[in-house]
């Protein structure tokens, strides 16, 4: 009974001094503890939600009066064609918004460091972070304006120059949304994303030039060789990073781009819930088409994950 | 500067590069500015001038009718009111309790330290989605209430991660010598910490600030029948919206129509001045903390 008493006494200390030490970080409690509730509720009771997919959900009804219906949504879903065409959709600018949203910036950042002008650099450094800083709402209301048929500047000069002999509708067409969205985000986006890249070539050792130029490496041989190099640690950080992305593909600039007209191109699956979750009212349709969102998204995520694996053995989980 | 590499003559090929470089920067600069000084140019010009097209950076007919014609919406005026607010009051209210979140992830000692951190950063993993995330602010009873646009995002993970990696370069022997005189953790927080995390604070505001001011969305999904709960964004959403031009049929659900038909006989001088009020308050801020948010961008990115 000696030992087990020993024990017990150990165990008591042991739980006293928990308590103790609890008692003086009650402070630090105080201050974390609120805010570990808050996205319990704000973030993870919506996944609760998920439960409305497999049920035929009528708000205002208690939980365990609602009909459960299986999967019933999901084979609706699968049974759809908008549902295909919205699945298109989202792999196809997603994928292009990571091939193009992730090298262009490299581009730029080592073009711009390429620069000896120092305030030349610094102002188009500054000028090309301005429209990071602008709402998706006015950056659709300036492609708009710049594409529109009636004194847009795009329209003006192609047919200026002779390559079309009227103003071309760009934002009417479906072919063309794609791109639009593409080229947006990238005239958004790339001043911001390359901050990270100047700031990794800016620490990159100045005596790895000197000795390249000493022994007569042209400039695109000094780029190739040191620069890229050097930021190839940021480069798989930041593709990591926008791998992880994938998962949120957004609809915000798809949701301000589209009309009507290229219906057939714009709709994403998260606009697709939109539309029908509570647009129409089919809360248990629109979270079932979200449920296969975040699918897809782990998916594409996984995929890219196991590509990226293969090349340069390092992982993003 | 003594520099070994002068002594070697710049090659007709090496200048060739700097030329197009040069070039191709400069398109890049008149690219990015030219929108911008396209709707300036027209926000000042005459209304019903406008209309004959050929506007480019210069206005024809200088005026700032379109500018005063602006205060005759009510929306407007209501909308940037209540922009105001919400940024003010979001950033203010963000920034603070991001940084104390993230001041006890950044000690060592705090025994709640893991679970904390694990719930908290499993957020940026995973999302419920947009219709239960929706349901839940509607049982919550946010719907048409100015709180929807400050509380579900008041917890940002992401910041959160930066103010911690900032904490952590802080030399601990500050605290330390606190806490010796008798300060709780909160004091030291807010006398010890919080001044010395301006540069990241300096960040995360203009983050924060950044994220309320541009959004349109919560206002569209949760305010759009209460026109006093109405944002500015929303409103040139409304005003600006590009579906004119197709009409709308039912694929377009959720676009809401019934007050754009009269929005839509704005002119277009009209929308660009309104633009321009939308955009006018970020550049005049940004500038100002770029090298804030360089080091903070950097930071960020380094330490995820």
């Amino acid at each position: 009974m000696d030992v087990a008493e020993k024990k017990q006494v150990r165990k008591l200390k042991k739980s006293s001094l928990l308590w103790k030490t609890f008692k003086s970080q009650k402070m630090l409690y105080a201050m974390s503890l609120p805010f570990v509730a808050w996205v319990f509720v704000f973030n993870y009771l919506p996944v609760w939600g998920w439960t409305m997919a497999f049920q035929n959900y009528i708000p205002g009804n208690p939980f365990w009066q609602q009909e459960w219906v299986g999967f019933y949504h999901f084979i609706q879903l699968f049974q759809d064609e908008r549902f295909f065409l919205a699945l298109r959709n989202t792999l196809a600018m997603s994928f292009l918004g990571l091939l193009f949203g992730f090298t262009i910036p490299i581009v730029f950042a080592i073009l711009l460091n390429e620069v000896r002008h120092s305030l030349f650099k610094r102002v188009t450094q500054t000028i090309t972070y301005l429209p990071h800083f602008v709402s998706w709402v006015v950056v659709a209301g300036i492609v708009t304006k710049m594409l529109s048929t009636d004194g847009g500047i795009i329209n003006d000069l192609l047919v200026g120059m002779g390559i079309l002999d009227q103003p071309y509708q760009f934002m009417a067409e479906g072919k063309w949304f794609w791109s639009i969205v593409t080229i947006s985000d990238i005239w958004k986006e790339m001043g911001w994303n390359a901050i990270i890249f100047l700031a990794a070539i800016a620490g990159l050792d100045p005596q790895l030039y000197e000795a390249a130029k000493v022994d007569g490496a042209s400039r695109f041989r000094q780029i190739w060789h040191i620069t890229l190099p050097g930021i190839r640690p940021t480069i798989l950080v930041v593709l990591i990073l926008n791998i992880g992305h994938l998962i949120q593909i957004g609809f915000e600039k798809q949701m301000l781009l589209s009309n009507s007209l290229v219906m057939e191109y714009a709709e994403v699956l998260e606009l697709y819930a939109l539309n029908y979750g509570i647009g129409l009212g089919q809360f248990s349709y629109g979270t079932a088409i979200g449920i296969f969102n975040s699918v897809v998204s782990i998916f594409l995520l996984l995929l890219a994950n196991g590509i990226f694996k293969r090349y340069s053995n390092q992982s993003v989980m | 500067m003594a520099n070994p590499s002068d002594l070697y003559q710049t090659t007709v090929r090496e200048k060739i590069f700097d030329v197009v470089n040069y070039l191709f920067l400069s398109i890049v600069i008149v690219i990015t500015l030219y929108p911008f000084l396209n709707v300036l140019a027209i926000s000042l010009n005459d209304s019903t001038d406008t209309v004959r097209g050929g506007i480019y950076i210069w206005p024809r007919e200088f005026t700032l009718n379109n500018y005063l014609e602006i205060l005759k919406y009510d929306n407007l005026v209501t909308g940037f009111v209540n922009s105001v607010l919400r940024t003010v009051l979001g950033t203010i209210l963000g920034v603070f309790i991001q940084a104390m979140v993230a001041f006890t992830l950044s000690r060592t000692d705090f025994q709640g330290r893991r679970f904390v951190s694990v719930v908290i950063v499993l957020t940026m993993y995973f999302s419920g989605g947009l219709i239960p995330g929706y349901m839940l602010i509607r049982d919550l009873g946010l719907i048409n209430s100015f709180w929807v646009y400050i509380l579900p995002g008041l917890v940002s993970a992401f910041n959160i991660i930066i103010i911690r990696s900032f904490i952590d370069g802080l030399p601990f022997s500050l605290q330390e010598s606190a806490k010796m005189d008798g300060a709780n953790d909160f004091v030291i927080f807010y006398r010890i910490i919080l001044p010395l995390c301006k540069p990241v604070l300096a960040t995360i505001a203009l983050f924060v600030a950044v994220g309320q001011w541009n959004s349109w969305f919560d206002t569209y999904l949760y305010n759009s029948m209460n026109d006093s709960l109405t944002t500015l964004q929303y409103e040139l959403m409304k005003i600006l919206d590009n579906t004119a031009m197709g009409g709308s049929q039912d694929a377009n659900l959720m676009r809401p129509n019934d007050e754009q038909q009269v929005n839509r006989v704005s002119p277009q001088s009209i929308k660009m001045a309104i633009t321009m009020v939308t955009v006018v308050p970020i550049i005049m801020v940004y500038p100002f903390v770029q090298r804030y948010f360089i080091q903070g961008m950097t930071l960020g990115a380094v330490k995820q």
